[in-house]
């Protein structure tokens, strides 16, 4: 199997589809000649023509409008916004037009296309180009949000989201669009949506993160060890549907839990996840739910590193949770 | 490009010979949606509609005559006031009366409503309740049509006070850029809800817009239905044959106020007197008789449409309300909730 970073995978993804499906288009901002700001959709345009690698103008709102619409006479869109930050402008279609075409035709349509947005901090971006706007997203019926964290579940999970029925919202972590190395298959393969990874197991604790700050849960349970702790990480991978099955079981088991996530603290997903596992699993909790997440301010520029939830963090939480 | 207001090289619809046939036709339509409409304005009276109604008693000439240009596959998208739309497009009147009164039979098993009338059969793709929304999403209908090699249009109806609204801008930008086969159909009501257009927009000529988009563009009273038919048709052709998208603007009138809850106390009676003078349904019946189509003609049309629309309430009163079990298939494929 090839090593290939994240973007390579979902380059791998779209070329893929593209080739298999000809109703798939790519549109965006600087997606086709450019390939797009971090290269992600790199030789697409050479290779399926500027019928179906549309460079758009700057306009977030006409862009999943127009996507909305040709997914509703047939086409598999898939838009890519520049920046998670720049969603805004569309936030509107999401919510009023995209979310809703299912149930307000009777189920009728579905509007089946995937919106591609590069999330996350680490690239010293500040406020309009670092956030994390995914329970945004997750708050609204009739949306899916995917947000892998290793290149070899971006392609397959890209893959299944292309494929999905359903609208879905795909968060790329783009601080390790190129650090996150790994194997990736050949060829298609699916990762299905909905299904979270245990990615260590443990009996202490459990570590749950997504995208990016995965890696930083890992670090954190690497260092856990020494303190003779050992943590369940769980890497969530689709965030709605939420795998609570997997999240339930490796709580009844560890009865501690840790959420990790870049976003602001309140009404994080971390506040959802935490009310599901006391609904399902409070008889089991040795210790209270904790959340080492993003601050509840703007995402700043140079305290980047302290806004995020790294390692140095999430350690010191999962600790205290494990001896509480 | 002329500053002018008056759009260039319009049509001339009046020279060709009138097919009385097809003008009943057209007639029975506007009746169709004028007594639906009032029948809808009773039911809401009565509780039997719930929620926000908007009319489009007076508008009718607008809806019936551009949709009369249109083939059966070309798709519609359009506004809140979308009953007469999906009524002109094919839409029965059990399947809207339905809806409206939130049943299961309704086109959409009664969850959308008055506001959100949707019919895969006819093309009627939906209509909006965000306004200036669904003007990019319209852009995207029409490209997907050119993207599959068919030679469908895609019509776009929005009120003036969707022009003030970024959707519309960006809708038009990209419908010029991708050279999309589509008519943008402005129905110049004269009230941006309760807003007269003088205090809305700082150019009242809605129409040149197009103009900065390098679009094709028309302009006029939409008083005749034939006429509407005529210069929508011309654009249409255009966005078949050239692929090139126009912006429509017909100057119309609500008879009612912007929803059920507005006694439109922002115009005068006078006001509202000379329009309905001018009432595009009358001066399609009159037209009807001076082509010597006869009086007793005209009652039985009207009649059958009586009858349609008698038919349509009870079908509405009698049918079922959904229940619950709707709700989750019909927001995401494959229920999930927790």
């Amino acid at each position: 199997m090839p090593q290939l970073n994240m973007v390579q995978a979902i380059n791998d993804a779209l070329a893929l589809e593209m080739a298999r499906d000809d109703r798939v288009v790519v549109l965006g901002e600087d997606v086709a000649k450019v390939g797009g700001v971090f290269r992600v959709t790199q030789g697409l345009y050479e290779r399926f023509g500027e019928e179906r690698v549309i460079d758009t103008p700057l306009a977030e709102n006409g862009i999943i409008g127009s996507a909305i619409g040709m997914a509703l006479y047939g086409l598999v869109p898939i838009a890519e916004i520049q920046f998670a930050d720049f969603i805004f402008p569309a936030y509107d279609q999401i919510v009023s037009e995209l979310a809703k075409i299912r149930y307000r035709s009777g189920g009728e349509y579905t509007a089946k296309l995937v919106i591609r947005v590069p999330v996350g901090g680490g690239i010293r971006g500040g406020l309009y180009h670092s956030q994390s706007p995914e329970s945004l997203f997750i708050h609204v019926a009739g949306l899916k949000v995917v947000a892998p964290a290793t290149p070899a579940d971006a392609k397959g999970l890209l893959l299944a989201s292309i494929r999905d029925p359903d609208p879905v919202l795909f968060f790329e972590p783009k601080r390790v669009y190129r650090a996150a190395k790994g194997e990736v298959p050949d060829g298609d393969y699916e990762i299905p949506l909905g299904k979270a990874k245990v990615v260590r197991e443990g009996k202490h604790v459990t570590v749950i993160a997504w995208g990016a700050m995965l890696y930083e849960a890992i670090a954190a349970a690497d260092e856990a060890i020494k303190a003779g702790v050992e943590c369940e990480v769980i890497d969530l991978r689709t965030l709605w549907p939420v795998d609570i099955d997997t999240i339930e079981g490796s709580v009844k088991k560890t009865g501690r839990v840790v959420v990790v996530h870049e976003a602001p603290r309140s009404c994080g997903f971390g506040a959802e996840l935490i009310a599901l596992i006391n609904e399902r699993a409070f008889l089991h909790l040795e210790a209270p739910p904790k959340r080492v997440t993003g601050f509840d301010t703007p995402f700043p520029y140079q305290l980047e590193m302290d806004y995020l939830p790294l390692a140095h963090r999430i350690l010191p939480a999962v600790l205290e949770t494990a001896q509480f | 490009m002329t500053k002018e207001s008056s759009p260039p090289a319009p049509p001339s619809p009046k020279a060709s010979p009138v097919d009385v046939e097809h003008l009943a036709h057209l007639y029975r339509q506007m009746f169709l949606i004028r007594r639906v409409e009032e029948e809808s304005a009773r039911a809401y009276a009565t509780g039997k509609i719930g929620g926000f109604l908007h009319l489009y008693i007076g508008q009718e000439a607008v809806g019936v005559g551009a949709i009369a240009a249109l083939r059966p596959d070309d798709s519609v998208v359009t506004t809140y006031r979308d009953h007469g739309i999906a009524l002109a497009k094919g839409m029965s009147a059990r399947s809207l009366l339905a809806e409206l009164w939130g049943k299961k039979t309704g086109c959409s098993q009664g969850l959308g409503g008055s506001m959100h009338l949707f019919d895969k059969e006819h093309n009627m793709l939906g209509g909006y309740g965000i306004v200036g929304g669904h003007i990019p999403l319209a852009c995207g209908v029409a490209f997907a049509a050119k993207y599959q090699g068919q030679d469908r249009v895609t019509l776009c109806f929005f009120g003036e006070g969707a022009v003030s609204i970024g959707g519309f801008h960006e809708g038009l930008s990209l419908a010029a850029l991708w050279k999309l086969p589509i008519v943008f159909i402005c129905e110049n009501n004269e009230y941006a809800m309760g807003t007269p257009l003088s205090r809305t927009l700082s150019v009242e000529d809605v129409s040149l817009k197009a103009d900065a988009y390098g679009m094709a563009r028309d302009r006029f009273v939409a008083d005749d239905v034939l006429e509407v038919q005529a210069r929508v048709g011309a654009a249409v052709e255009r966005a078949r044959k050239e692929q090139a998208p126009t912006l429509v603007e017909m100057r119309t009138y609500r008879f009612r106020g912007h929803s059920m809850s507005d006694p439109a106390k922002y115009r005068t009676q006078t006001e509202l007197d000379e329009h309905k003078q001018r009432d595009p349904m009358t001066r399609a019946r009159e037209r009807l008789l001076t082509l010597e189509y006869k009086e007793g003609r005209i009652s039985a049309l009207e009649r059958s449409v009586e009858e349609e629309v008698a038919d349509a309430v009870k079908f509405a009163d009698e049918s079922p309300e959904p229940d619950t079990s709707v709700l989750a298939p019909t927001t995401y494929d494959g229920a999930f909730a927790y």
